[in-house]
């Protein structure tokens, strides 16, 4: 853990904002931006529900810097519940980073990397330089969502931010790594999506019918290794055939 | 112990209650996209409300029974025949095994729910039988159902009897698509100017072609967000109104993504989704912004009210009058069999043939 990140003395800086989704939801935000501390507190909270659950509250979402958490209003009501959620909030501590690391492989740019080009050309280098950037950075897992095993990474490096599209594109295979806003992503199951896509990847990220349904938890680092083409088709040929399960590197 | 489909309408899914507790994974929970309506279908089948049945879009389909079973059709009127005998919808029916069930056209409504005696018992996935179609989960491999699928069917639990609403109806709750859509301001609703909100309330929308499961996206005028159409992802749910930088808003549905990057304006009540669902696509859409106090005790009493409903059906005097079934409502002994005083349809055929 890098000392940089270790939370700050809680409590002082900044109380959580509590956002409203209709009469069954609620939103605790801890912070606007991306931020390590925020996103340790938002796990931390989730962690606190999960031991000591308030009844009425059916299911928490942790996302980068704020807890989604889902009520039934005829056991909790919304107010009540920000109130006690308040109390608990007062008494957290920071989550313990127990983290996986992870080497990613990526086949940059081609079919589904459709972006690289054009996206290089936006931010004035080239596509090897971009891939490059891509991949010398560490990134973090911050959440899963958006679709079932949909890894969110956080470390981006600035110069790569890119709004996403303003009208979704229909299809984008399993296995795409994209960039969205300041974020980045691995797509975990076809799917429309407005983000734009430099490379994929061969792992499955997510499998249904496995034990452990979803590869990536929030809290997991990660690097994006670049391979060529025909490294990911042999990768995917042995994950495919059940020879090949993605590991994470030695125990931290 | 089967349900053969012999054609299918364009959208006919396998649902339930959808999936719970994955949602931190990024699994959503899927479902019907009209609850009540399904919950409807099950009890009038003598089911529990967990039970999984089938939801269809515009166009049901027709069945071949595998064995006797009890069902019915929900969510809108709808023409549905036994062979060739026409059968009300809103109540459930007997079909002995081998005959088939087709089931039309919805009149006034978009998503329409068949439920069946014992329930559809295809495998659970990740904790349910729902059907997320984009991601491939639950019902059979994932998929809408067509010709030639065979379903599996629970047992049922005890001998259902044909039943009805006290108050006949294919529904819990009115469509009513000229009353407003209610709504709660949040989560993002700061990322738009008080204009722009005063539109949403004022400004009639129109429900466009680009509807499914997952979302529905709405024309009028552009909500332009002041903080801009990019957000850090965070939680959605069902009902939300999330706005991309073109402006037009869309409302998240049954099958809605767990988590997103644009920002939400508002929130639709959980009493009014269902409706909004069923709203026929051009039909205008005006909202009404109400308080989450308000929200949460009309979702109370909504749900008091559905409860109410469901716990008083009362037996269906327009069902096959059976010697089975009459024996069930205790209203006969075995002096006679009906179908020598009745036929076995009491609507004829000459009825069938209009």
């Amino acid at each position: 853990m890098n000392a940089c990140e270790q939370p700050t003395v809680d409590g002082t800086a900044s109380s959580p904002l509590f956002l409203t989704l209709g009469d069954s939801a609620l939103c605790v935000q801890f912070g606007e931006m991306i931020d390590p501390v925020a996103n340790r507190r938002v796990i931390a909270l989730a962690q606190n529900l999960l031991d000591r659950p308030i009844d009425g509250v059916l299911e928490t979402v942790p996302t980068y810097r704020s807890l989604l958490v889902t009520y039934d209003p005829t056991q909790v009501r919304g107010a009540l519940l920000e109130g006690l959620l308040s109390e608990r909030i007062t008494t957290l501590g920071a989550q313990e980073d127990v983290s996986r690391h992870w080497r990613v492989p990526v086949v940059y740019g081609g079919k589904v990397g459709m972006d690289l080009e054009a996206l290089a050309a936006e931010k004035e280098m080239t596509p090897d330089a971009l891939v490059e950037l891509h991949s010398s950075a560490e990134y973090r897992v911050y959440m899963i969502g958006f679709a079932p095993g949909f890894a969110y990474l956080g470390g981006l490096p600035e110069a790569l931010h890119t709004p996403r599209l303003p009208k979704p594109r229909h299809l984008i295979p399993a296995g795409a790594v994209g960039i969205g806003g300041q974020q980045g992503s691995i797509n975990s199951v076809a799917g429309p999506s407005g983000w734009r896509y430099v490379g994929w990847t061969p792992w499955r990220t997510f499998d249904p019918a496995s034990a452990n349904p979803v590869l990536f938890a929030a809290g997991d680092r990660l690097r994006f290794v670049p391979v060529s083409a025909e490294r990911g088709n042999e990768i995917a040929a042995a994950i495919g055939a059940g020879e090949l399960s993605p590991q994470p590197e030695g125990a931290q | 112990m089967t349900l053969e489909i012999l054609s299918a309408g364009p959208v006919l899914t396998v649902q339930d209650h959808g999936r719970r507790g994955l949602k931190h994974l990024g699994v959503p929970a899927a479902g019907a996209m009209d609850r009540p309506s399904m919950d409807l279908a099950n009890a009038l089948c003598s089911n529990p409300p967990t039970a999984a049945a089938l939801e269809f879009a515009a166009v049901g389909g027709q069945f071949r029974a595998g064995r006797d079973l009890c069902f019915a059709v929900t969510g809108g009127d709808c023409e549905i025949r036994i062979d060739d005998r026409v059968v009300p919808v809103g109540q459930s029916h007997k079909v002995e095994a081998g005959e088939i069930i087709k089931i039309g056209a919805l009149g006034n409504a978009i998503w329409g729910y068949i439920a069946i005696s014992g329930g559809i018992e295809v495998p659970e996935v990740l904790g349910s039988r729902a059907t997320h179609l984009r991601f491939g989960l639950g019902g059979l491999e994932g998929r809408a159902l067509r010709a030639g699928d065979v379903l599996p069917l629970g047992a049922e639990k005890e001998k259902p009897i044909c039943l009805r609403p006290r108050t006949p109806a294919t529904r819990l709750t009115p469509i009513a698509a000229d009353r407003p859509i209610r709504l709660v301001l949040g989560p993002q609703d700061d990322y738009f100017a008080p204009d722009v909100i005063a539109l949403l309330e004022n400004a009639p929308f129109r429900v466009t072609s680009q509807r499914d499961r997952m979302g529905t996206v709405l024309d009028g005028p552009a909500l332009a967000a002041v903080r801009g159409h990019d957000i850090v992802s965070d939680g959605i749910v069902p009902g939300a109104i999330q706005v991309a930088a073109s402006g037009q808003p869309m409302i998240l549905m049954a099958d809605a993504q767990t988590t997103g990057g644009y920002p939400k304006i508002a929130t639709v009540i959980t009493a009014d989704l269902p409706r909004l669902a069923q709203f026929p696509t051009g039909s205008e859409v005006h909202f009404e912004i109400i308080s989450r106090d308000d929200a949460e005790n009309i979702q109370i009493k909504d749900k008091e009210r559905q409860e109410e409903i469901l716990n008083a059906l009362v037996p269906a005097t327009g069902a096959l009058l059976t010697s089975e079934f009459l024996l069930s409502c205790n209203l006969v002994g075995d002096v006679a069999h009906p179908e020598a005083v009745m036929g076995r349809d009491h609507e004829a055929p000459s009825k069938s043939r209009k």
